[in-house]
């Protein structure tokens, strides 16, 4: 059973002592610890269960790697899934909850999958639950989630707090062992920007353990001088605590900062997303001990030999009294020594290699422990926990040679480098069939805009081995990278280094390596997601050979963990299924996040009222406190009516129609875009923007244009204004300003370069009032000031002068067929009109009136929207604004594409309005139907309707509808689908309902 | 945790000038204007109360009180007649705020992908860049102060966004 030793533990501080829960039960630990250290402390060896068949898993690793230990950790508002126990500090009243067990992780219903494991082989969901289709959504599926899938997500809002912070180096260096200090020592001598982040609270990474001897001292005094050179320099950073996520292209690349998980009290932001942008990027990432194929392989007591050191050696925990060690290579006998120091029985330690006469295995040798080479391990034996491993010869087909009692095995099948920040913007592997890993390709790094490399791996994560070749390899990578920002330093002298020198591993992918069926479908290749050495050979078998393929069938390194343990092992079995070597089958793609990431490090600071900014009009604060009822309009929150007492919003909207029909009604139409264009060529320039011609527009007219994009599509429209000879006021749709803008420029700085125009947005300048009904002008009269009398400004036209209080420009249009001012004001003075306005106007009946009011008066007068009648896909001529389209003009933009034959074909969906033959309201984007059906069975459609209202005026339900040859079509009546079935009659008529004339617009 | 000072600024006087920059008689006007050196390329000349600040390669913005917007149009109106030009009176369509601070920078950092590094954005120097979701230009007339413009619309987000990033603490990065 796992334990507390009395003594050791580098990292824990054993005077004081951490209360905390694990499924409800209270436990101890000590400050220094990891959530997974202190539960092996407290015998707790069992942390989780597999996805899949539910078995009982211990923890396998120490680090990031973990696949097994996925705890809930937290409770109610700060509950989080998903978080790996051997990252996770431990502090003061931690809770943590196990996942994917029921009812308990010591008894789990679900385990009998495993006893079922024969006919859950990979592939069983996709052949099994094909059948009948029907059952797949109601009946397989919410049985497979609730009996699936690993954390639950959190039921509260997060009580933490997150921030970004961007920072620009020119150095960022991941990895805060030997070789990332290394790397940053010399690019920090250089005068570079550096930036140094660790994933762990610890810098020193796996020197730490395994105590090579630097510079004449410890590896810990090593570490130790470099932190405090680091230190003393103002060009560098170091954070702790600060896990590299991800690369990205032009030197970009994410890292998350974990505040305050070890210390919640502390306050503040819990993560801090890093937003870095780097010159170069050094990866010193170090590397990841690969566990062995061998039977049972999953049964808790079974972990990385490098893991059970380091938790003996850094929190004083042994996994259990007795180990067996078995492994291909020398360093796990690093395993052997560390228990044996701490008092530990080793029974054997089992080397795959036909000898092993290296250094460390002398070493071992020495201390009286039996190394036997040439062996493997036949099985593993126990239920929920190791008790003993039958032995066999590595080269046979595992017959059992000798039993031996045991209650851990530590396994080591090699390393494999970290190299996935490396190969994230597309830096690629070669296969070192002599160490036995895939190893970053200099000769194909990611390259960024200057064609160069900007990552350069370093150290272990660069395919090094021995100490020495990590710090060399690791300075020269840091000095190269600060030398491609433009920073020189003379090379720094190595420091010696004494450690016992390593033989070469031998490969081993399964073990025996003539193992049979009944042992290898017991082989666990990835433990999250119970993926097995037979599972990979099935999923060749049947013609997965791709390993992205095989990955997708067999889910091999998903979820969590993305393979960190599994994907070189699974793809060695798949590589020896199909004969073909290792490099040629090749690795699935790494993506990022490196280790998962918060959600709430995503979204920053961005929640809550930070959510999404909300654009207010100057006005805004009234239409808040008059009860408006808000629609969405771009990031802009425009009243869509302003109900009275328990009126609903569409009742508020039909009061506010009628009024502004028969005495007098207000818009806030501030958020109109309002785009000024001047220049000699500023007339020219408009002439091609929109579809008519602007430059004989007279000064002090306005008129009403379209602006198509090049491919023809009407994209937004509005009244030009020519304020003077060479400037002219361009009015865009609410939706339309930025882009229309952009699309004015867009053109004038790559077409149009020479043409003299300048623009600017000069939306938020104003506030924009439209008073609107039979009693607009009486009302604006009222103010005093400029006369608006249909002979001084007749309709389209403007007059700019004092109203008032106000210097103001008044613009005669009109959106809704009646008597219509737009008035506009500056930006601060627009709050003060309205109140006036409104005030002056109580007799005569002023109401404001909101969106819904302005579509429907629309509507009833066939104008069109933006939007409602255009999608993109709809050019003028398809809603009968001919009128609106030069024919002289030798050019404007769509011109082309209009004359295309598709566009000029008369057989095209065209504008019509249409009628209802029982008066009710049509559905929005309901289709006009046509005989038969199409080839999906579906029946065929002749138009669409594009607006639909209940007028208040006619008080009837009112449409604008694209019908096929629609005009040709006035009076015939057609078949319009409804929401949920059935059809309504519509009788086709002209779009113009109201005021055919026009007379109204002239009060 | 040394707090920031946020405040936002009552009505500033603010014109777009677009034009020709190298232009002597442009630049003389508008130095006249202003009572400040005519900036370099991402330059930010600075007065008590006014401002002159280059925001692309034929753009600038001229800070002045409010009550000096109307004469400053007219007399570059007089004075560029005949040039190619626009001038606008944006004054209305911005909103100004001032942020105090010891490590003011690094609030910036939080929100905006432009380098605050002292390096890279000295004191003199603008941005034109985004803060959290919103355009926004910034500058640093002396270290310890930021200045930063907005849309009006977007002001209350603006403000929210410098208090909560404030609240959050420095970083201690630069």
């Amino acid at each position: 059973m796992s334990a507390r030793l009395a003594t050791g533990g580098r990292l824990i501080d054993r005077k004081r002592r951490f209360g905390f829960r694990f499924d409800g039960r209270r436990y101890t630990g000590h400050p220094g610890d990891t959530l997974a250290s202190a539960l092996l402390a407290n015998g707790q060896m069992v942390q989780g269960r597999s996805f899949k068949y539910h078995r009982p898993r211990g923890l396998v690793g120490s680090g990031p790697e973990e696949p097994n230990a996925l705890m809930g950790i937290g409770t109610g508002a700060r509950f989080e899934p998903n978080q790996r126990a051997t990252v996770a500090e431990l502090h003061e009243d931690l809770v943590a909850v196990s996942q994917n067990r029921w009812p308990s992780l010591a008894f789990d219903v679900g385990a009998v999958n495993a006893r079922l494991s024969k006919v859950f082989p990979a592939g069983f969901y996709y052949k099994t639950f094909l059948w009948p289709r029907a059952f797949w959504k109601h009946v397989y599926e919410p049985i497979i989630r609730h009996s699936a899938g690993l954390g639950r997500p959190p039921k509260e809002r997060d009580a933490d707090t997150y921030e970004h912070f961007y920072a620009h180096v020119d150095v960022l260096i991941v990895g805060g062992g030997i070789a990332g200090l290394s790397a940053a020592l010399e690019a920090g001598r250089s005068g570079a920007r550096v930036l140094l982040i660790e994933q762990t609270a610890h810098w020193g990474g796996r020197a730490m353990v395994d105590g090579p001897e630097i510079g004449g001292g410890s590896a810990e005094d090593w570490v130790k001088s470099a932190l405090q050179e680091l230190g003393a320099m103002g060009n560098v950073t170091l954070r702790n605590r600060c896990s590299g996520a991800g690369v990205y292209d032009h030197g970009y690349a994410l890292a998350q900062e974990k505040m305050t998980d070890h210390d919640p009290a502390a306050g503040g932001p819990r993560h801090r997303l890093w937003r870095i942008r780097a010159k170069r990027i050094v990866t010193a990432t170090g590397a990841i001990e690969r566990p062995l194929s061998f039977a049972a392989n999953d049964l808790p007591g079974v972990m990385l030999a490098s893991a059970l050191r380091d938790y003996v050696v850094n929190w004083g925990v042994s996994a259990g009294d007795r180990t067996v060690i078995v492994t291909n290579n020398d360093d796990a006998y690093r395993t052997a020594l560390a228990l044996a120091d701490a008092g530990l029985v080793v029974p054997v330690v089992l080397d795959a290699r036909p000898k092993a006469d290296g250094a460390l295995p002398q070493a071992v040798r020495a201390r009286g422990i039996r190394v036997e080479t040439g062996r493997g391990i036949a099985h593993v034996a126990g239920k929920s926990g190791v008790t003993g491993v039958a032995i066999c010869a590595q080269s046979g087909e595992g017959a059992v040679l000798e039993e031996i009692g045991c209650d851990a095995v530590a396994m080591s099948g090699g390393w494999s480098p970290v190299v996935h920040l490396w190969s994230h913007c597309g830096g690629k592997l070669w296969w070192d069939d002599a160490r036995a890993m895939f190893r970053p390709d200099h000769d194909r790094p990611p390259t960024g805009d200057d064609g160069a490399g900007f990552v350069r791996p370093a150290g272990i994560s660069d395919g090094m081995i021995s100490t020495l070749e990590v710090i060399e390899n690791a300075m020269k990578a840091g000095r190269a990278a600060a030398r491609d920002c433009g920073f020189d330093s003379t090379e720094a002298a190595l420091p010696e280094v004494q450690e016992p020198a390593e033989a070469p591993l031998l490969p081993v992918w399964l073990m025996p390596q003539g193992a049979g069926i009944e042992l290898r479908e017991k082989m666990w290749l990835d433990y999250q997601n119970d993926v097995k050495v037979s599972d990979v050979q099935l999923a060749a078998r049947e013609g997965y050979e791709s390993v992205e393929h095989a990955k997708r069938y067999t889910t091999l390194g998903m979820a969590t963990d993305q393979g960190k343990l599994s994907n070189i092992n699974g793809l060695a079995v798949l590589s020896a299924q199909l004969g073909s070597p290792i490099p040629q089958v090749g690795t699935t793609t790494f993506r990022p996040p490196w280790t998962p990431i918060s959600m709430g490090a995503i979204a920053g600071a961005a929640r809550d009222g930070l959510f999404q900014p909300v654009r207010r009009t100057p006005m805004q604060g009234w239409h808040d406190s008059h009860g408006a009822a808000y629609e969405p309009v771009g990031h802009w929150r425009r009243p869509y009516s302003y109900p009275r007492g328990d009126e609903t919003r569409h009742a508020a909207a039909a009061r506010e129609v009628k009024n502004a029909r028969q005495h007098l009604g207000m818009l806030d139409a501030s958020t109109l875009g309002k785009i000024v264009v001047k220049g000699p060529d500023a007339g020219r320039f408009l002439d091609m923007i929109y579809t008519n011609v602007m430059s004989t527009l007279k000064v002090g007219r306005c008129r009403y244009g379209l602006i198509c994009s090049e491919n023809g599509f009407l994209t937004d429209d509005g009244v030009v204004a020519r304020i003077d000879d060479d400037t002219w006021l361009c009015h865009t749709t609410t939706g339309g300003a930025d882009r229309i803008h952009a699309h004015m420029e867009d053109w004038l700085q790559t077409e149009w370069w020479d043409w003299k125009v300048y623009t600017a947005n000069l939306t938020e300048h104003y506030a924009q009032i439209a008073v609107v009904g039979p009693q607009a002008r009486a009302l604006l009269q009222r103010l005093g000031g400029l006369d608006l009398s249909a002979e001084a400004l007749p309709f389209m036209g403007w007059a700019e002068g004092r109203l008032g209080d106000y210097h103001a420009r008044v613009f005669r249009i009109s959106f809704s067929g009646e008597l219509s001012f737009e008035v506009a004001v500056q930006a601060d003075q627009g709050l003060a009109l309205w109140r006036e306005l409104l005030d002056k106007g109580a007799d005569l009946g002023v109401m404001p009136y909101g969106t819904e009011a302005m579509h429907i008066l629309r509507a009833e007068k066939g104008f069109i929207m933006i939007g409602d009648e255009t999608d993109g896909t709809v050019i003028p001529q398809d809603l009968g604004l001919d009128w609106a389209i030069s024919k002289k003009k030798p050019d404007y933009i769509g011109k082309r594409a209009q004359a295309r034959s598709h566009m000029a074909d008369p057989e095209r969906w065209k504008l019509v309005g249409l009628e209802t033959s029982d008066r009710s309201v049509l559905d929005e984007g309901a289709y006009v139907i046509a005989d038969g059906a199409n080839a999906n069975g579906q029946c065929n459609t002749q138009g669409r309707v594009t607006s639909t209202y209940h007028s208040p005026t006619f008080d009837r339900g009112i449409a604008m509808a694209l019908l096929h040859r629609g005009p040709d079509r006035i009076g015939e009546e057609v078949e319009v689908s409804r929401i949920g079935g059935g059809t309504v009659t519509a009788r086709v008529v002209d779009p113009v309902l109201y005021d055919k004339m026009g007379e109204r617009m002239n009060g | 945790m040394a707090e920031l000072k946020i405040t936002q600024a009552g009505p500033t006087g603010m014109i777009t000038l677009r034009g020709d920059l190298s232009d002597q008689g442009l630049q003389e006007l508008c130095t006249g204007l202003t009572g400040t050196g005519f900036p370099d390329r991402l330059g930010a000349e600075t007065g008590d109360d006014t401002g002159l600040f280059w925001m692309s390669p034929d753009e600038l913005l001229l800070l002045l009180p409010q009550d000096r917007v109307a004469e400053a149009l007219r007399r570059i109106a007089e004075a560029l007649e005949g040039q190619h030009h626009l001038a606008a009176d944006v004054s209305g369509a911005r909103a100004l705020f001032t942020v105090e601070g010891a490590w003011v920078r690094e609030l910036l950092a939080k929100l905006t992908p432009a380098d605050l590094h002292p390096a890279s954005l000295g004191t003199g120097q603008i941005r034109r860049s985004h803060l959290g979701q919103v355009a926004a230009a910034f500058w640093l007339p002396r270290e310890g102060v930021a200045r930063i413009i907005c849309f009006r619309s977007v002001a209350d987000y603006m403000r929210e966004l410098l208090e909560v990033s404030s609240r959050a603490g420095p970083v201690g990065h630069f």
